[in-house]
């Protein structure tokens, strides 16, 4: 089961959620992985702690010129949609931060004068933590490409029992990289005007990519119900209500675990699962394999 | 005309509701909302819309199915996945999914049947809009749309050319989270940075990836720790390591609920209550103006 936390406003408590689910999962014994695909602050090793074992590039193909095969005809820099060539006195320049890797300047390139060289973006780190399988993603700073990042974080998935995507804020392309596979999306937000706002952008991205969701109202009492009166009048369902507990903000301030500083919250993450489980098994029972499952894994 | 930009790194320390607030202390400014993947700051200052614009993105490919042969070079060519067969069956013509499709032009290009349109799409809006407080520009992304960073530079752009024309003292923009596409669009050239963070390991972590961005574009970049009361030491250290990477804390606002009650009512804290809290804003934002007009960041 492939599940992704995800929400249109920043710092709700996405990773809150996607650790302290990961680690209540692991502490019943389920096998699971977690994916920290908010490459541009990954925070959830703040909290996990892992043991790093691995780091690998994560590199980008983008287009080079063998100088003595090229004519400087400038098709190349017709071809490019991104303003990423430009050819000047018959010389090409490649503006390697604007390549979208499409690949059209050397498929187009009548000379077949263009080699494509790997550039390195980001990285990813993948690790261990009480009994959790860890990855997470690193943009490089100053870099663009956050879904390529993204992309090779969710490459390492293994076949874990429960995968959990801990995606970035927003609606746009990195967040779609994120969980546009996923099986269902938890979409954390706050009581509040904003995190009502947002919200409702964030569901718009899970209807627009056709997935099942439901909500996680976090800090559910220092606002209005305004978030849970929508909820109601849209039928999304609530699968977690997280209190404004000053032990919590304490706790997170210091990087440590709800469910280890405050046991209490282990049946609050815990009915949160099975909520997620049996919608989904609901969700699988009720439809055909072929609809909404085209792509593959 | 100076132009300052409020980020955070990590999401919801705050950003938002303090750059509301320097709406109504800034006298003759120009907002902007840059942060348009989650677009907040019209909750609380309620723009009338004086002016719209549609935004492209780019360009988006469509299958024209009655020219369509079958042959499946686009599909063979799409570096993307964007392109595929509706159905497991091979009786129909493929489809480009939009949410996938990079606008690299491949497909068009290579289709030998003229089967593939590929036109400019409409992927959001844009506003110029009056305030109680003056000008505000702001945007509206369509639904799992990408290219954030161009409406984003189109944004900031029509938010300088007014703040030229009716002679503005200061351009004030709302940013987004993280450290990619749309953060970059958002800074450079700005006169300032203003990062937002909170007294947590977290908020640590991701202002010093912010604050390594701000020095690679070489942008003079203040700090202020939000709800710094929240934990008095972890706000000292994060205080003490901006300086070492040359950001110089700016101030600091302290934890209230009345931020929250602000919200609600859909006004900037300052118009809200006039309590220690607002005093913490004005303080920062006069430390603003001074390293502004001052140049002492």
């Amino acid at each position: 089961m492939k599940i992704a936390i995800a929400s249109g406003k920043g710092g709700t408590g996405k990773t809150t959620i996607a650790t302290n689910l990961a680690l209540t999962l692991a502490n019943a014994g389920t096998n699971v992985q977690l994916l920290d695909c908010d490459v541009e602050e990954p925070n959830c090793h703040i909290f996990l702690k892992p043991e790093i074992e691995s780091a690998t590039p994560v590199t980008v193909p983008i287009p080079k010129v063998i100088e003595e095969k090229c004519t400087g005809c400038g098709i190349c820099a017709e071809v490019c949609e991104f303003s990423a060539i430009a050819v000047v006195k018959k010389k090409v320049l490649i503006f390697s931060e604007l390549c979208h890797g499409c690949g059209a300047c050397s498929l187009f390139c009548p000379e077949d004068a263009f080699i494509e060289v790997p550039r390195e973006v980001g990285a990813i780190e993948k690790g261990y933590a009480d009994g959790i399988t860890f990855t997470q993603g690193l943009l490089n700073i100053g870099e663009l490409m956050s879904p390529a990042v993204i992309s090779e974080v969710k490459k390492s998935a293994g076949d874990p029992d429960v995968l959990i995507i801990d995606s970035p804020p927003g609606t746009s392309c990195p967040v779609i990289e994120a969980v546009k596979d996923a099986e269902f999306i938890l979409l954390v937000t706050e009581p509040t005007p904003f995190g009502l706002n947002d919200l409702k952008l964030a569901v718009g991205m899970a209807k627009a990519l056709n997935l099942p969701f439901a909500v996680a109202i976090n800090r559910s009492d220092i606002g209005d119900d305004a978030v849970a009166e929508y909820c109601r009048r849209e039928n999304i369902e609530i699968f977690l209500e997280i209190p404004n507990d000053r032990r919590i903000a304490e706790a997170y301030s210091r990087g440590e675990m709800v469910v280890r500083e405050l046991p209490e919250y282990l049946e609050t993450f815990k009915t949160c699962w099975d909520r997620i489980r049996a919608f989904s098994e609901k969700e699988t029972s009720s439809k055909p394999d072929s609809d909404g499952t085209a792509k593959e894994a | 005309m100076k132009e300052i930009v409020v980020i955070s790194g990590k999401g919801g320390t705050g950003k938002t509701s303090i750059v509301a607030s320097f709406a109504a202390l800034a006298g003759k400014a120009i907002l902007a909302d840059c942060d348009v993947d989650a677009a907040d700051l019209h909750l609380v200052l309620n723009p009338v819309i004086e002016r719209r614009e549609d935004f492209s993105g780019g360009k988006k490919a469509s299958i024209i199915e009655e020219n369509c042969i079958g042959c499946d070079r686009c599909i063979e060519e799409c570096r993307f996945d964007a392109i595929s067969y509706p159905d497991s069956g091979k009786a129909d013509t493929p489809r480009v999914n939009h949410i996938f499709c990079e606008g690299c032009g491949v497909c068009f290009r290579v289709c030998p049947a003229d089967a593939i349109s590929f036109e400019p799409a409409v992927n959001g809006e844009w506003y110029v809009s009056s305030t109680m407080y003056g000008p505000m520009v702001h945007a509206r992304l369509g639904m799992a749309e990408g290219n954030s960073g161009k409406l984003v530079s189109q944004i900031r752009q029509e938010a300088r050319s007014i703040a030229e024309k009716e002679n503005l003292d200061y351009i004030i923009v709302d940013g987004s989270p993280g450290v990619g596409c749309p953060v970059i669009s958002s800074i450079t050239g700005a006169d300032l940075v203003l990062v937002i963070t909170e007294p947590t390991l977290s908020g640590r972590h991701d202002l010093l990836r912010v604050a390594e961005l701000t020095s690679f574009f070489r942008i003079p970049t203040i700090v202020c720790v939000n709800k710094w009361d929240l934990n008095a030491d972890i706000t000292g250290q994060i205080e003490q390591e901006a300086r070492e990477h040359n950001v110089r804390p700016a101030g600091r606002v302290r934890y209230d609920t009345s931020v929250t009650g602000a919200q609600i009512a859909g006004t900037s804290i300052i118009a809200f209550a006039d309590g220690d809290v607002s005093r913490d804003i004005r303080n920062l934002w006069n430390s603003v103006v001074t390293t502004l007009d001052g140049g002492a960041a």
